[in-house]
């Protein structure tokens, strides 16, 4: 148990991992700062986010970041001031507004009508259809084959 | 001239193809067991010239014919031997020639199958599987012929991507074709069971090894992929949400919910139609994928072999293919069986429950892989969809999945009893919510969900026990009974325990590592040390390395903890001159299932080098969660059940 104490306390030198050279002083502002660029996309890159990305534009936009948190931005004013310059290309997470209404609305949509399908197929019964008359025949000559 | 043979068999296949259908197709119409038999033949011979002709650009790229400009492309003589042979499917050309290698391959396995199959099925399943190898052979021998020479022959050749030369990548398209592709024999099947009006028990029963076989290997396919991307890209990383990713990932999820709806189609006779769309959507997506990664009309990290104007002719074969599988499901699925009735508390409920959240889950990765481009065209607005959008609604979807999944196998047929599955659970429930609770208590930081998660990978594991102690009556029946039950259970039995363990393994593992993982770096001057979890790197020195095709920096460096030496990590970073790129080859020290994973950087001024390390907990299980998976879909397909001669009676009539 002390074992994973002592292994997990380490957690908290997480903020530490991007470029020492590009590192905030105060370690909650760069937490933040970090928590950010998990989100905001590279945008010359293939898809990558700027806390992936070595790529000197992603190194620009860390500094662009970082400088806003420092000045004393809100996460969601950093946010609005990205998405003002780049557009809303540059946010990896997509916001809920009615244009992109049918990317989060379809996960549920397709659940809610799946079960609505299952609960019509439960409720219609659906008695055995009965045989016809060549299949009845049929069936008496196998169980007569069967007895003898 | 082995090139010009290569070229000429892969011209032969195609024809071959094209006889393998009209053979078949004739064959069913005027009912001729020898015109079947010949389009079985063809079928054989499809796959023995496309192996000649793999064979032979094999030997282009061992013996580095830069004539060949495939070759001249992707190959470089100084490459190891291994990344030569793994050369022949690292560019577009080679790798459309694996994909028909794979496509023969599986058309001849069914060709050659001779048991159990009806006449009638079996021929129309060969033909479909011939008119697909058709359409890709065709592709492949006049959009992307592999065998290209070139006027001007280079001295050296342009080398593969470094990144890309490396182990986990060499195998990993083989395994990912091979399960791609594993589903077009499902979609043969699913053409043929509309063709012939019957998608019965039997049916079920021949689809469901094929699947297995597909699921498997797309299973291993991907882990590899993942794997590759977790040691190779240097942050440790294993799953971006990325359109590649999704892209194999789409089949899997369908062939998932492909797996169990058959599971009710088989035993109940019920689903018939929903299982026949299913059988026809896995190979789409397959498709799909293809066409996703190679057209370049998304941008990914593991974007290759981009090409827009074949894009275009992948997205035509995609069109025709799944449009002429889907009108035929229109036309026909109508006349399927319904099958049983079952009550809304019952085995069949919860399989459909299953497929309705995979189906959801399916529609969720394939909106966010394409809503940017669909609300591009439609408005202009470029948006992306990154993780966030993945973490909010498939991760939802998913949870309530693993929360039904280990009531699932409980229930009985037709008519469940949801209180006894409760009687046998709560003791699974208790202690899934216990390590939730110790986890969220003893781990710091404190994690709500990730410790939920760490719940709900305890309660897979332990539903999955508690399923076998159930069929075994272990602690309620003797020992002798419990042995004798426990040794005569079904190989589809241990198949499923294995795959549901393993995604419980995988659970644990993946929200450990992301949410508990550490990480640090530092600019490092010989001697200096950093910190990551409970262990002290130091940088005790620096080397120069001459590999075959790069100049390398390899570090070594010694891992302490409480001052004891635990490993010493040798990162490198490597510099490839052929193409002028740099890679990093990451240090990994497995600590139980653990990983502490050592990344060397540049170099920076005062002789001094950037390190980064990670403490990424429980990794390994990541890994191993669905190489347990793929056991179990292994162990399925030896299932006796299906290797049986089923389905006489139907050869009978």
């Amino acid at each position: 148990m002390k074992k994973l104490l002592v292994l997990l306390a380490a957690v908290f030198c997480m903020a530490a991992a991007s470029d020492p050279s590009e590192r905030l002083p105060d370690p909650g502002q760069e937490a933040r700062a970090r928590a950010i660029f998990a989100e905001v996309r590279c945008l010359v890159c293939q898809n990558e986010s700027i806390d992936d990305s070595s790529a000197e534009l992603a190194a620009d936009l860390r500094l662009l970041v970082r400088d806003q948190i420092r000045s004393g931005k809100s996460d969601d004013q950093v946010r609005t001031y990205l998405t003002d310059r780049y557009g809303e290309f540059v946010l990896l997470k997509p916001a809920f507004s009615w244009g992109n209404a049918v990317l989060w609305g379809a996960p549920f949509v397709v659940v809610i009508l799946g079960v609505l399908l299952l609960l019509r197929n439960l409720r219609t019964p659906r008695p055995y259809a009965e045989l016809s008359e060549a299949e009845a025949a049929r069936l008496a000559a196998l169980a007569d084959k069967e007895q003898t | 001239m082995i090139n010009e043979i290569g070229a000429f068999a892969l011209v032969l296949a195609l024809v071959l193809s094209l006889a393998q259908v009209g053979f078949s197709v004739a064959g069913r119409w005027r009912r001729s067991a020898v015109l079947a038999g010949a389009g079985a033949g063809a079928g054989l011979a499809a796959f023995g010239g496309v192996a000649i002709a793999f064979a032979a650009l094999m030997h282009a790229f061992v013996t580095s014919d830069f004539s060949v400009a495939n070759v001249a492309a992707n190959s470089h003589t100084e490459k190891p031997m291994l990344y030569k042979v793994a050369g022949a499917w690292g560019s577009h050309e080679g790798s459309m020639l694996l994909w028909c290698l794979a496509l023969t391959g599986f058309g001849a396995a069914v060709a050659g199958f001779r048991r159990g199959l009806p006449v009638g099925l079996k021929t129309v399943t060969v033909a479909t599987q011939g008119a697909l190898g058709t359409v890709f052979l065709a592709y492949t021998v006049l959009a992307s012929n592999p065998f290209e020479r070139l006027a001007r022959i280079p001295i050296e050749g342009r080398s593969l991507n470094p990144l890309l030369q490396d182990p986990a990548l060499a195998f990993h398209p083989p395994f990912l074709y091979a399960g791609y592709v594993g589903m077009s024999v499902v979609f043969s099947l699913a053409v043929a069971a509309l063709v012939e009006g019957r998608a019965d028990a039997a049916w079920a029963r021949w689809v469901r090894p094929w699947t297995l076989m597909a699921w498997s290997l797309l299973t291993v396919g991907i882990t590899l992929g993942a794997f590759w991307a977790y040691y190779e890209l240097g942050w440790g990383g294993w799953w971006f949400w990325d359109p590649v990713e999704n892209a194999s990932f789409m089949p899997w999820l369908i062939a998932t919910a492909l797996l169990h709806s058959a599971i009710v189609t088989e035993k109940r006779g019920a689903l018939a139609g929903w299982t026949v769309f299913l059988a026809l959507a896995a190979f789409t997506f397959s498709m799909l994928g293809a066409f996703l990664v190679r057209s370049g009309v998304l941008t990914s990290v593991h974007a290759f072999a981009v090409d827009p104007t074949r894009g275009v002719l992948l997205l035509m074969i995609l069109g025709v293919t799944a449009g002429a599988g889907f009108t035929l499901f229109a036309w026909r699925a109508p006349a399927l069986s319904p099958g049983g009735v079952f009550a809304p508390v019952s085995r069949e409920s919860a399989l459909v429950l299953n497929n309705i959240l995979l189906a959801a889950a399916t529609v969720t990765v394939l909106l966010g892989t394409l809503y940017p481009l669909i609300r591009e065209a439609a408005t202009g607005e470029a948006i992306s969809v990154g993780p966030p959008f993945f973490n909010l609604t498939f991760t939802p979807l998913m949870a309530a999945l693993l929360i039904l999944l280990p009531a699932g196998p409980l229930l009985a047929w037709k008519r469940g009893d949801a209180l006894g599955v409760a009687q046998r659970l709560w003791v699974a429930a208790l202690i899934a919510v216990a390590c939730g609770l110790l986890a969220f208590a003893v781990v710091s930081p404190r994690k709500a969900m990730a410790s939920a998660g760490l719940a709900m990978g305890a309660w897979l594991i332990i539903g999955a026990l508690v399923e076998l102690a159930e069929r075994t009556r272990a602690f309620r029946g003797s020992r002798a009974e419990t042995w004798r039950r426990l040794t005569g259970l079904p190989r589809g039995a241990w198949g499923m325990t294995f795959a549901h363990l393993g995604l419980g393994v995988f659970v644990l593992g993946a929200c450990f590592e992301t949410a508990w993982k550490a990480e640090a770096a530092e600019t490092l001057a010989i001697g200096q040390t950093l910190n990551v979890g409970a262990y002290e790197l130091t940088l005790d020195r620096i080397q120069g390395v001459d590999g075959p095709n790069y100049d390398a920096e390899r570090a070594t460096i010694t891992a302490r903890r409480d001052g004891a030496l635990v490993c010493t990590p040798r990162p490198e970073r490597r510099f490839y001159p052929t193409g002028g790129q740099t890679t990093s080859e990451v240090a990994i020290c497995t600590q139980g299932a653990s990983h502490l994973y050592v990344v060397l950087g540049e170099r920076r001024p005062g002789e001094v080098w950037l390190v980064r390390a990670y403490w990424n907990p429980w990794a390994l299980l990541i890994f191993l969660g669905p190489a347990i998976m793929a056991l179990g879909g292994l162990i399925s397909i030896s299932d006796r059940r299906l290797r049986l001669a089923v389905g006489r009676r139907a050869v009978a009539e």
